[in-house]
């Protein structure tokens, strides 16, 4: 929107994606602030399935299929799943939490400012003037997949690499927590226990 | 004007199926489970084959008193059933019964990918079911089905992802035109885990630890009574529904068959969606319940592997045969 001056297209006769565009990305936002205020731990996590799925939205407007659905895919599939999971494991009250309140507010406004400073400067500095023709789909998976493994191979298997090593690091840091718990107790442990590593994690 | 009446007409369709298959395997599970152990209670009602037996049932659940318990969390509680059901049928939309434009509801670019995201935001449901009832049987039935969802969610994208490989597209109606008959046993073993994976993500029996009666009465949705009860089974079925047409669709050719493919590859589709459900039905009444830790020892330590090598056989074949 804020690259709309030069181009010959209407800044004020908006197109009816547009306005989509922008009263899903206010609902979006409107989540994400929500998200982050509520006293409610657990539907903080549920106002997040809506921030995200918002997104998802936001990528189809922009013809952008494929990016839409992994993203429903893995954040909310998985990652709310796991939030919820860890939540569960804290005994997350019903109604409010008196202690959800932490003292590092302004801290997280000031890194969570940069960041989008930063990433409206990257994307107002790659695309400028540009101007995304939507009625012919720009994002399909072959135009996607080609892009990826053509132009950006590099950067993929850069962040795979770090992936994988984030993988390890996780499973060393979990083994480890396992050793102390075999020499803190040395019966053989009570029931049976869920995903190895990640609830006795989380539980302490 | 021609083409809103058509997107209605489409939809209006894909309801009609979400509403009536569901039903159609409930009502068979029912008669089938009766006939395997020899059950007599399903099949008194109404006389004949006890063919009222489902109407009996949801007479039964919409009588009933909706009770919210007095500390639930009200509005997730009352939310939970339309979450775990709405995305089944979401889904429907996308899975083609047959050749063409007219035999699908919506073609999806990424059909695949829609189709898996959407299934597993129904989990959801159960979740917020779970956490919103204030009750440990709920929570730990909740607890239950986080831990399964994340363990079975990867070998299932991993035997999807091997499929799409072989067909080199990612949208439904394509991996089937691309189907040839030697893929069944080129990608068995992805279809396998693809399966059992499905079933587990449904808490089907013999996955069913998460609702496990003897141990945490039913899970997550112990405090639910009558309509909202009634919804949380049929989002079950509604997913046996979809899990079965989406392993016909990805494995088992779709509306390919031997013969009569131009007019009848509907017919193909939903003669092999049921074969599957009657499959799933039986293996409820065979097989025991596995134990918390088998279940994760499956998912991680066998199903996983055996996704990661179905792969590399696609690669491999794909690569030799270009």
């Amino acid at each position: 929107m804020t690259l709309a001056a030069p181009a010959p297209q209407g800044f004020l006769s908006p197109t009816g994606v547009e306005i989509a565009f922008l009263l899903v990305g206010l609902v979006t936002f409107a989540a994400a602030i929500v998200t982050v205020t509520t006293k409610q731990l657990v539907h903080a996590a549920l106002w997040l399935v809506v921030a995200l799925g918002g997104l998802a939205v936001e990528y189809l407007l922009l013809t952008a299929e494929f990016i839409a659905w992994v993203q429903v895919l893995i954040y909310v599939g998985s990652v709310v799943v796991l939030l919820l999971f860890g939540l569960m494991l804290t005994k997350a009250p019903i109604g409010r939490s008196p202690d959800a309140d932490s003292g590092n507010r302004w801290a997280a406004l000031t890194v969570a400012v940069a960041a989008a400073a930063t990433l409206v400067w990257v994307v107002v500095d790659a695309f400028r003037t540009q101007w995304i023709d939507l009625d012919a789909p720009q994002g399909t998976t072959a135009v996607t997949g080609a892009m990826l493994f053509q132009h950006w191979v590099l950067p993929f298997e850069a962040l795979s690499v770090l992936l994988l090593a984030a993988l390890v690091g996780a499973i060393v840091l979990s083994r480890k927590a396992d050793e102390g718990d075999e020499a803190d107790e040395t019966g053989p442990e009570p029931g049976a226990k869920t995903a190895p590593g990640t609830a006795d994690e989380e539980q302490r | 004007m021609n083409d809103a009446l058509d997107v209605a007409l489409r939809l209006l369709v894909v309801f009609a199926v979400f509403l009536v298959l569901p039903l159609v395997i409930g009502q068979t599970e029912h008669k089938v489970m009766a006939h395997m152990q020899g059950r007599l209670g399903p099949m008194y009602a109404g006389g004949f084959h006890g063919w009222a037996q489902l109407v009996a049932d949801g007479v039964k659940f919409a009588q009933k008193e909706d009770v919210v318990p007095a500390g639930a969390d009200r509005r997730i509680f009352q939310l939970a059933p339309a979450v775990a059901l709405l995305p089944y049928l979401l889904v429907l939309v996308a899975i083609p019964i047959g050749p063409g434009e007219g035999a699908v509801g919506q073609v999806v670019d990424a059909g695949l990918f829609f189709v898996l995201a959407v299934m597993g935001v129904g989990v959801l449901g159960s979740l917020m079911a779970g956490w919103a009832s204030a009750n440990k049987f709920s929570l730990l039935g909740g607890l239950r089905t986080a831990a399964q969802l994340l363990a079975y969610e990867l070998p299932m994208l991993l035997a999807a992802a091997s499929v799409a490989m072989a067909a080199g597209t990612v949208s439904l109606p394509g991996i089937v035109a691309a189907f040839e008959w030697w893929w069944l046993p080129w990608q068995i073993v992805g279809a396998l885990v693809f399966f059992v994976a499905g079933l587990a993500e449904l808490q089907r029996p013999p996955f069913d630890m998460p609702v496990a009666d003897s141990e945490i009465i039913f899970g997550a949705y112990t405090e639910y009574t009558g309509l909202r009860f009634a919804l949380f089974l049929l989002a079950e079925y509604a997913g046996i529904v979809v899990l079965c047409g989406l392993t016909t669709v990805l494995f088992l050719g779709g509306w390919q068959g031997p013969w009569g493919a131009d007019g009848l590859g509907w017919l193909w589709t939903l003669l092999k969606t049921a074969i599957l459900a009657f499959l799933v039905i039986w293996l409820r009444v065979s097989y025991p319940r596995l134990r918390e830790d088998q279940l994760q020892k499956l998912a991680w330590t066998t199903l996983v592997p055996l996704a990661l090598a179905q792969i590399a056989l696609t690669g491999i074949v794909k690569v030799a045969i270009q």
